[in-house]
């Protein structure tokens, strides 16, 4: 298997969807020459034409609506929002439209669609760029959030998304890009939604993180390994619908919990999963669940992200007051 | 078959409709590209003393080397995020020039010398675009409040907003209006719209501008709307609209006073494109221009810069020389490299100060923080 970066894994899979797929379309502003201002398109339109990957004008409603609509001829679209941070100008589309469609067609219709977004901090963008708003839409009932937090996952998530019938917010971490390279295999391979995976084993203490926040979990795993506790990371991958299932394994293997998430303490997802553990597996539990999140102000200015955003040793530090809880 | 009447045919000539659009805008212009006067009586119109011809020149000298320096500095991680602005001084500069301290500006990422006209100092520029929170603060060196919100990032909210401010300035009988600015690629969004429309139907004091510079990020004007001339959105809105030379001075300047004096005695908004070129890319974050566009496309437009008219304008008249330019560019030079300095020596923002800044009254959880970062000096 080769060594690919984040977003090399993703160019891939949707080259390979492109090629498979005649009905898969990419478009977004500047995806076409420019490959998106990340790259992540590069060379698609080269090589697929103006047809198939093309850049619209600059308004993201536009852009969600477009999709929606092209779902009737049926075609499958890929479309770019630039930066998670202008989840606003389509929410309309995401969440007022293509997240209810299904239902409202009485189940006559599907919405095809994958909203590929960067997501979350640490790169210094100006402000309202980077932005943890994945709670918002994972809140919204209708929609599939993906969030991978490895090259492999965010290829073979990738293509699972573009293939399904339901609309797909499929996260991704723009520091991870090109800071996070793995192992990727060849080809055309699938990675099924709706399932966490095991990113580390481990007996003791059960971390559960997703997106961005899995490779701070892991490397506090590490850490923690060196003084003795072993630390279980569950990768949630899809953020909503949770996968319930393997989040009680993990519980019941170990008892104790600590919730890992980028997002602002008040902000959804980890909340979602301790409330899940707190109704169904309350009794496997050792000790209060932990959390570990951002603070809950504004996402911060550009200067100050590294002492706002979580870090491992506050992972350390929360999992040491779980273990020591008894 | 029963012929139709003359006015339901040209109704129904979709063709001869096009060219209509296509010819209903010309383009206001004082100056050609060697900065030699066209139009007389509109140069005479614009009433510019020497004193004003100078200032402008100056404020799109200062400009130029502010870009020039930005540019350097956030090659070496010393600046931030920064959007270069050569090649748009006249656009930013001669038109805001037409505006006054009452005004409220409501500028884009890209307008950040305007403001800077407006009096907030070059050292909070700085830390705006290094993601300082203290970069927010719109007030003067010897804090006076500047009417100016901060460079919008979201492409379009500033139009929608404007068109508050503008109905606020009429309703409380201001003598003021305020100015927006977005670019070729900002008319699509549909804050664009609304913002104009808006304005257009409470009659709000406001001037709304469009700088056309050609492209927005690598998408050129042509994808972003079929429309001829984007100022034609404006009459759809029922706007005054008008389409200038971005790169002369003059015209922007003669514009920008008319739809003022328009717009602050209770007319209604106007729309101004001005049609002028991006030279170099689009940020300093990693844009390359060359991706969408050829060399010879910026050559030209280099050559149509607006610097290289007014300077000539002046030179023309007698009142500016070289030696003149040399010491200010000196001098504007000495004044960034001091406010670079004081930006430098600003304290580091403090997450504790982030969590007190997002609610007035925080909740619980948010007071655990606030005393957590505290504690540990943050
Ligand atoms: C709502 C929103 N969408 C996308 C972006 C990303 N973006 C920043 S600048 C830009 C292009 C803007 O072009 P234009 O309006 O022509 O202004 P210019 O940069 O040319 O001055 C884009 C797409 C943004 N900042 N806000």
């Amino acid at each position: 298997m080769a060594v690919k970066s984040y977003i090399d894994a993703i160019r891939e899979a949707m080259d390979l969807a492109l090629e498979k797929d005649d009905d898969v379309i990419i478009f977004g502003e500047d995806v076409g020459k420019n490959g998106g201002v990340f790259r992540a398109t590069d060379g698609l339109q080269a090589k697929y034409g103006e047809d198939r990957v093309f850049n619209t004008p600059l308004a993201e409603s536009g852009i969600g609506g477009m999709a929606i609509g092209l779902t009737t001829q049926n075609y499958r679209p890929i479309m770019e929002i630039q930066f998670f941070g202008f989840l606003f100008e389509v929410m309309d589309s995401i969440a007022g439209q293509m997240a209810r469609n299904r239902f409202r067609f009485n189940g006559t219709r599907s919405m095809p669609i994958v909203v590929r977004s960067p997501y979350g901090g640490g790169t210094k963008t100006p402000e309202m760029h980077a932005d943890n708003l994945e709670g918002m839409v994972a809140q919204i009932p209708g929609i599939r959030v993906v969030m991978p937090a490895n090259p492999a996952d965010a290829k073979g998530l990738l293509l699972s998304s573009i293939a399904s019938n339901d609309p797909v917010v499929f996260l991704e971490n723009l520091h991870l890009y090109r800071s996070l390279k793995g192992e990727v295999p060849e080809g055309y391979y699938t990675t099924p939604l709706d399932k966490a995976a095991i990113a580390r084993e481990g007996d003791y203490i059960s971390i559960i993180s997703y997106g961005g926040g899995v490779p701070v979990a892991l490397k506090a795993a590490e850490e923690l390994s060196k003084n003795g506790i072993s630390a279980e990371v569950l990768d949630l991958r899809t953020v909503s619908p949770l996968d319930i299932q393997s989040i009680g394994e993990t519980v019941a293997k170990t008892g104790r919990v600590v919730v890992v998430q980028e997002a602002q303490r008040m902000a959804g997802v980890g909340a979602a999963v301790m409330s899940e553990i707190s109704e169904r597996f309350i009794l496997s539990l050792k000790a209060p669940i932990g959390r570990v999140a951002a603070p809950d102000s504004v996402y911060p200015f550009g200067q100050a992200e590294n002492d706002w955003m979580i870090k491992s040793d506050d992972v350390v530090a929360k999992v040491m007051e779980v273990v020591n809880y008894d | 078959m029963a012929d139709i009447t003359a006015t339901n045919k040209q109704i129904l000539d979709f063709n001869y409709q096009l060219t209509a659009q296509a010819d209903s805008f010309p383009t206001l212009s004082v100056l050609d590209n060697t900065g030699k006067i066209v139009d007389n009586e509109a140069f005479e119109r614009a009433e510019l003393s020497n004193d004003d011809l100078i200032n402008i020149l100056k404020r799109m000298i200062l400009s130029r080397q502010l870009d020039i320096r930005s540019t350097k500095l956030a090659k070496q991680g010393r600046f931030g995020f920064f959007a270069p602005t050569a090649g748009q001084e006249a656009s930013q500069m001669a038109s805001s020039y037409a505006f006054t301290d009452d005004d409220w500006l409501m500028p884009g990422y890209r307008d950040i010398p305007q403001i800077v006209m407006k009096g907030w100092p070059i050292w909070k520029a700085i830390l705006w675009s290094r993601g300082h929170v203290l970069g927010n603060v719109y007030t003067t060196e010897d804090d006076k409040p500047v009417n100016s919100w901060m460079p919008q990032i979201i492409i379009g909210a500033q139009y929608v907003e404007a068109a508050g401010i503008g109905l606020g300035l009429k309703k409380r009988k201001k003598n003021a209006v305020v100015y927006a600015y977005t670019g070729d690629g900002g008319t699509s969004q549909g804050d664009f719209y609304e913002g104009i429309n808006f304005a257009g139907a409470y009659h709000a004091n406001a001037v709304f501008f469009v700088q056309n510079n050609g492209y927005a990020i690598s998408t050129p004007r042509a994808v972003q709307t079929a429309a001829p001339h984007l100022a034609a959105k404006g009459w759809a809105a029922g706007l005054p609209s008008l389409v200038v030379d971005g790169n002369d001075p003059i015209a922007v300047y003669l514009a920008s006073k008319e739809a003022r004096s328009w717009a602050v005695n209770g007319n209604g908004p106007v729309l101004i494109e001005t049609i002028t070129n991006r030279l170099e890319a689009h940020s300093t974050a990693g844009d390359d221009p060359l991706r969408y566009r050829t060399k010879d496309d910026i050559e030209e437009w280099w050559e149509k810069e607006p610097l290289i008219r007014m300077r000539k304008l002046l030179q023309d008249q007698g009142i500016w020389n070289e030696k003149q330019e040399d010491d200010y560019v000196k001098e504007v030079n000495q004044l960034i490299d001091d406010q670079i300095k004081i930006a430098d020596n600003v304290d580091k923002q403090k997450i504790s100060n982030f969590i007190k800044n997002t609610l007035e009254v925080p909740s619980q959880a948010m007071k655990e923080q606030i005393a957590k970062f505290e504690s540990e000096g943050k």
